[in-house]
């Protein structure tokens, strides 16, 4: 007994000896007026190479350029999320940044809380009533919307041009609006350089687990490339992975998604449609930095380097000079409102 | 066994284990370049350090109080429930079914017994299947409970996702009466915090399990069939009906977990509203020694430690604080029957 | 001339337990040297210490007048010293001979050379007597053929020093004349055994000297000429015991009884195995008021699965009619509520629930009988345990006390103090005095003959035919699943009883 008690002794001991410990750069508690920006992610969203990846990106980039102290919160579970968001916003923080759609009622929720806070959601989604008027969202906070049509836009003519064939192919992930955007937008480019070709569409799923099954993307894939199809644009999450591997082993194209996914399947990776996620996080932090941050819907488009596609030196080869210029006019035609892409069904 | 030797035993060996926890946290700390002491203040300040924080703590003890309970029930019974995890989603989901159906305007206080009743109902369901297999075929609890977490999540999932959410998010319709107040509601400071009047019925379940285990017949045969399985069929125990029984409540109450985000909280059931909370649940259980009294502590332990995760999460990565649960629940598992042993040994000597 | 084995002063805790406080040894060259004592009296802890399985705490140990206190078992090996354990530790899907030489194979390259370990093994048991077939499986074996194989394996080791731990528990009557044959032939070849045992008018029988253990302590060391059952039990225990052998045969005067309707009434009991036919196989008995029906036999014979099908824990098929009730199909509650009270074989399995307390186990299988509503009541718990504490002198008198911090004797008494408690016309006592020592023998003999005198009837199941013999009226004998036998007390005796025992005489 006495040796046991001597233990918890020599362990409490130990332990406050630990507590008073205060290494060199350890944390400061935050001084002067530099903005500070707290950003929760979505639920294992950081790693993902896609919009946790780019919120991350762009609040590095602000850091660095405009001297703001992030922070940064990752949720273990639903009810986490709105717990970051209130942890941040009660600190005092000057910007406070929600990862995914999936953030909309909570950042709502608390942006009418927290009304001398500065909010901001990555694909917010904004909600319609009854008349199907658009709710705006509160006065402080910013909806960073992309127009993920306009860039499958041209990704779709780009599949059509080069595809060699008259039938290209789409791999959804979730069955589900957000999705949509990306499906309509590309078949709307693939009929405007193409009126014949047919759109071969599919989903894996109906779940958010459709955002994670490699195995299903390759068999959507693959069955795509045997009935003809030559490129394949996917919209999908980490099942795109699987569309990739199709592509290596039939030796045909595939069409990356948010980020640039060249690495992915180099040499069978056509291009990507980006989504300009860094860039929308720092505007925001900018703004905020120059006290000019306003609530409401931003919506990013090609217009607002928002979305795009790729074409560096990886891919120039796969994209010959006169398609790159027919891209080109079709961008400025969209950036002009000669071309209106439609985003839903 | 004198008073205070019983109380030594049982309060010294978990206390050993939360100071070696610390002590490792501390390292870890160290390791990142930080200092303990400003880690862990700030760790206690986001959590019992003001309202909002504790009620945090409390809602996310709430969950995990009933899946400690459930998998403690389940270890007093021999059984190692695994599926607390789709048996709060099960249950969670029930309930926000139910929600739907009704009409609205039904007072709140007629509404609870049938929610009740139903997150009841759904994570019974899902408990009872591993428990009749077992019973009957003499299945193993542990893979089927494993299974059928696979199998009962992705089909909420479905059904949730493809069926009955609203568009654009991942969660069903409201609940369109019965939904309980939030304990920011009746005291101020707690405002924001997801607490609600669900860790009542968590309290209530907590007192109500530890009169079944200890004070009723039922419960004396159910603790039986768990230490001597042949002890208890020589004493006239129905074993293959305990276990069932016990599985199926065992899944009922992880169920009730549900009603705390559906029924509390956000009114609503979402894929992922608790993800972990039923495996967390083992740990609880196992660090609570299956004693009611123990599980609400190491609930509010291990909601503690979630909740003060994010709040030091500037400082430190997140998963150091899940490498402090990780500690946490190997010292007490495997140090406990050690440290308990060594004090008997030294009581004996002491006597002798 | 120096001692084999020379042992002072040994001490060794495990934990809370002394084992062993200053116990000592002393055994000449060519001698059969048995240690007596009563459940944890530390024989089988000394012993292990010998062997090298153990390190003494304190004390000094010489082997043939060297110093080997706290060797390791590969030493004790290597020095001739062998240990046979009360459980077997051979493979079942090896042949004999495959065992015998496990450890130490003789290999031709790198396979083993079975025809030379097979020559070794017939040799070997041709030269000790230990004759068994080197190349049947261990599976097919019987209990004493498996227990010479693994003496045979110590031998083949090359011991010239043999411990053998309880080694007749398992064997029938002439099973253990072998035995006893055996020895005699290794202490010819001057060869050194050392034997632990409870059974006392062995140990006259076959050693030439016998050391007392008590509480962990050698109490006398005594030469076996000249010794009685008497003496030895007065060393182990430390005061005079009535020993069952001599027992007042009291049955006889009240076996008329059997004149009325017996109380217990088996019919065509049979109970199905799982591959090899019938493991119960068509047993009819029946139990008068007052009587007490032994069964005999070696133990894996059908007595536990019988127990278990009159107990409700087995399905069975036949009749078992209880008062004039039948039985079958009845659950284990609904029997011990009609008048049936089980002491089951195995306490640590079955009878108890070594984590509740004493309390709580004295009401186990009648807690539906202390309950007031749904709750168990704790009052009337306790205070039924208080009596039977009280009345059954379980030590120590504690009621909150867990069952498996108490001896193996007090462990037995709850046990028995809960089935001669409740309300029963019937008792079922399985190996009641297994594992207890000589002093609750005693008590527990009393309350069965108390049982018995108060006009119940009592089905006794015992290995030791001593014990069957002692108390019954009429004694059974059980070989393959069947009656083989059933005779009047008078008639049976362990030389009668013998040949049934083995399988070799069938009664008609």
């Amino acid at each position: 007994m006495r040796k046991l008690l001597i233990f918890v002794g020599v362990l409490l001991a130990v332990h406050i000896a630990l507590l008073l410990v205060h290494p060199s750069g350890a944390a400061e508690p935050p001084t002067g007026d530099a903005v500070d920006v707290g950003i929760v992610f979505d639920m294992g969203g950081r790693g993902d190479k896609s919009f946790n990846d780019g919120a991350y990106l762009g609040a590095e980039r602000a850091e660095k350029e405009l001297g703001a102290r992030v922070r940064f919160i990752e949720p273990g579970e639903g009810s986490d999320r709105e717990a970051g968001l209130r942890l941040l916003a009660a600190e005092g923080m000057d910007i406070v940044l929600g990862v995914g759609f999936i953030f909309t009622d909570d950042l709502t929720q608390l942006a009418k809380e927290y009304p001398n806070t500065d909010f901001a959601g990555v694909d917010f989604s904004v909600g319609q009533d009854k008349n199907g008027r658009i709710i705006q969202p509160p006065a402080n906070l910013a909806a960073l919307k992309f127009r993920e049509e306009q860039g499958s836009f041209l990704v779709g003519a780009l599949a059509a041009l080069v595809g060699n064939s008259k039938k290209v192919g789409f791999v959804g992930g979730m069955n589900f609006p957000l999705i949509h955007k990306f499906e309509v937008g590309y078949i709307a480019g693939v009929k405007a350089v193409c009126p014949d070709c047919e759109v071969l569409s599919q989903y894996a799923g109906v779940t958010p687990e459709a955002f994670r099954n490699p195995g299903k993307g390759k068999e959507l894939a693959l069955s795509q490339y045997q009935q003809g199809v030559n490129v394949i644009f996917h919209a999908s999450g980490s099942t795109g992975l699987g569309v990739f591997e199709a592509a290596r082993q039939t030796g045909k194209l595939a069409i990356g998604v948010d980020a640039d996914q060249f690495n992915e399947a180099p040499g069978y990776v056509l291009t990507s449609m980006v989504k300009g996620v860094d860039n929308a996080v720092y505007d925001a932090i900018k703004r905020v930095k120059e006290k000019r941050f306003k609530g409401g819907i931003y919506q990013y488009g090609l217009a607002e380097d928002g979305v795009g596609y790729v074409y560096d030196r990886n891919n120039e080869k796969l994209i010959p000079p006169a398609v790159r210029a027919r891209l080109e006019a079709l961008k400025r035609e969209i950036i002009a409102g000669r071309i209106v892409v439609p985003s839903t069904k | 066994m004198s008073r205070r030797a019983a109380i030594e035993e049982a309060v010294l060996p978990p206390l050993v284990a939360l100071l070696l926890a610390a002590v490792v946290g501390d390292l870890l700390i160290l390791s990142f370049g930080q200092s303990p002491g400003a880690v862990f203040q700030l760790l206690l300040e986001g959590t019992w350090g003001n309202a909002y924080g504790f009620g945090q703590v409390l809602y996310k003890a709430t969950t995990l109080v009933f899946t400690g309970l459930a998998v403690g029930l389940g270890l007093r019974a021999g059984l190692f429930n695994i599926g607390a995890e789709s048996q709060l989603a099960a249950g969670g989901f029930c309930a926000a079914l139910i929600g739907i159906l009704l009409p609205a305007g039904i007072p709140a206080l007629l509404c609870l017994p049938i929610y009740v009743l139903a997150a009841a109902l759904g994570g019974g369901i899902v408990g009872a299947v591993p428990g009749v297999l077992k019973a009957r075929f003499g299945a193993h609890e542990v893979i089927v409970t494993i299974m059928l977490n696979f199998i009962v999540l992705a089909l909420l999932n479905y059904l949730t996702s493809a069926k009955i959410h609203v568009p654009d998010t991942l969660h069903t319709p409201e609940l369109k009466s019965g939904a309980l107040p939030r304990l920011g509601d009746a005291f101020a400071p707690f405002h924001g915090s997801a607490a609600n009047s669900t860790i009542l019925l968590a309290i209530v379940t907590a007192v109500a399990l530890g009169w079944y285990l200890f004070r009723t017949r039922r419960g004396f045969e159910l603790r039986a069939v768990g230490l001597q399985p042949h002890a208890a069929e020589y004493a006239g125990v129905n074993v293959a009906g305990v276990t069932w029984r016990a599985l199926a409540v065992s899944g009922a109450i992880a169920g009730l977990g549900g009603l705390n985000y559906v029924l509390g909280y956000k009114h609503y059931y979402e894929e992922g509203f608790a993800t972990g909370a039923g495996f967390l649940g083992i740990a609880v259980a196992l660090v609570g020694r299956s004693h009611p009294v123990g599980i609400v502590l190491a609930a509010l332990l291990f909601a503690t430690l979630s909740q003060g995760g994010l709040a030091v999460n500037a400082l430190v990565p997140k998963q150091m604080v899940d490498v402090l649960q990780a500690v946490v629940i190997l010292a007490v598992s495997t140090s406990v029957p050690e440290v308990r042993r060594l004090l008997r040994g030294a009581r004996r000597s002491n006597d002798s | 001339m120096t001692n084999a084995i020379q042992l002072e002063g040994i001490e060794k805790r495990f934990g809370p337990v002394q084992a062993n406080r200053g116990a000592g040894l002393q055994v000449a060259h060519g001698e059969i040297h048995a240690l007596v004592g009563e459940n944890g009296a530390g024989k089988s802890t000394l012993m292990r210490i010998l062997a090298g399985l153990h390190a003494p705490d304190a004390g000094s140990m010489l082997v043939n007048g060297r110093d080997v206190t706290g060797w390791a078992t590969s030493e004790a090996i290597a020095a001739g010293v062998g240990m046979v354990h009360q459980h077997f530790m051979l493979v079942p899907t090896l042949t004999v001979a495959e065992n015998v030489v496990l450890g130490s194979e003789i290999t031709k390259g790198l396979v083993l050379d079975r025809g030379a370990a097979e020559r070794a093994v017939r040799e070997l048991g041709k030269r000790t007597g230990l004759v068994v077939p080197p190349d049947r499986l261990v599976s097919e074996l019987s209990v004493g053929e498996a227990q010479r194989v693994e003496i045979l394996k110590t031998l083949y080791r090359g011991a010239k020093i043999l411990i053998l731990d309880e080694p007749t528990a398992v064997l029938s009557p002439p099973e253990v004349r072998e035995l006893w044959a055996v020895l005699r032939s290794l202490r010819a070849e001057g060869g050194t055994v050392v034997l632990i045992t409870h059974k006392l008018d062995e140990v006259i029988d076959v050693s030439d000297a016998i050391t007392v253990m008590r509480q962990g302590a050698t109490v006398t060391r005594m030469a076996s000429a000249g010794a009685t059952p008497q003496s030895i039990a007065r060393a182990m225990v430390g005061r005079d015991v009535a020993l069952a052998l001599d027992a007042e045969y009291a049955g006889s005067t009240i076996s008329g009884a059997s004149a009325t309707a017996p109380l217990l009434d088996v019919r065509n009991l049979t109970v199905s195995g799982t591959r090899r036919g019938n493991i119960v196989d068509n047993v009819s008995f029946s139990i008068a008021p007052g009587e007490i029906l032994g069964i005999a036999g070696v133990e894996g014979n059908g007595q536990t699965e019988l127990i278990e099908a009159l107990s409700g824990l087995r399905e069975a098929r036949g009749l078992i009619s209880l008062a004039g009730r039948d039985l079958i199909g009845d659950t284990v509650r609904e029997r011990g509520d009609a008048g049936l009270s089980h002491i089951p074989e195995d306490r640590h399995e079955r009878g108890l629930v070594l984590d509740y307390s004493i309390a709580e186990n004295l009401i186990l299988g009648q807690q539906h009988k202390f309950t007031s509503g749904p709750t168990i009541d704790g009052a009337r718990v306790l205070a039924h345990a208080r009596d039977l504490i009280a009345r059954y002198d379980i030590r120590p008198p504690d009621p909150a006390r867990a069952a498996r911090a108490l001896s193996g004797g007090n462990q037995q008494k709850i046990v028995v103090a809960r089935e001669m408690a409740r309300d029963f016309k019937v008792l079922l006592a399985s190996q009641p005095t297994r594992g207890v020592d000589v002093g609750a023998i005693e008590f527990i003999h009393a309350r069965l003959r108390e049982a018995r005198d108060q006009g119940k009837a009592v089905l006794l199941v015992s290995a030791d035919l001593a014990e069957v013999l002692a108390l019954a009226d009429r004694v059974a004998v059980m070989y393959g699943g069947r009656f083989v036998a059933v005779l009047p007390r008078a008639e049976a005796s362990p030389d009668v009883l013998g040949p049934y025992m083995t399988g070799a005489e069938h009664a008609a």
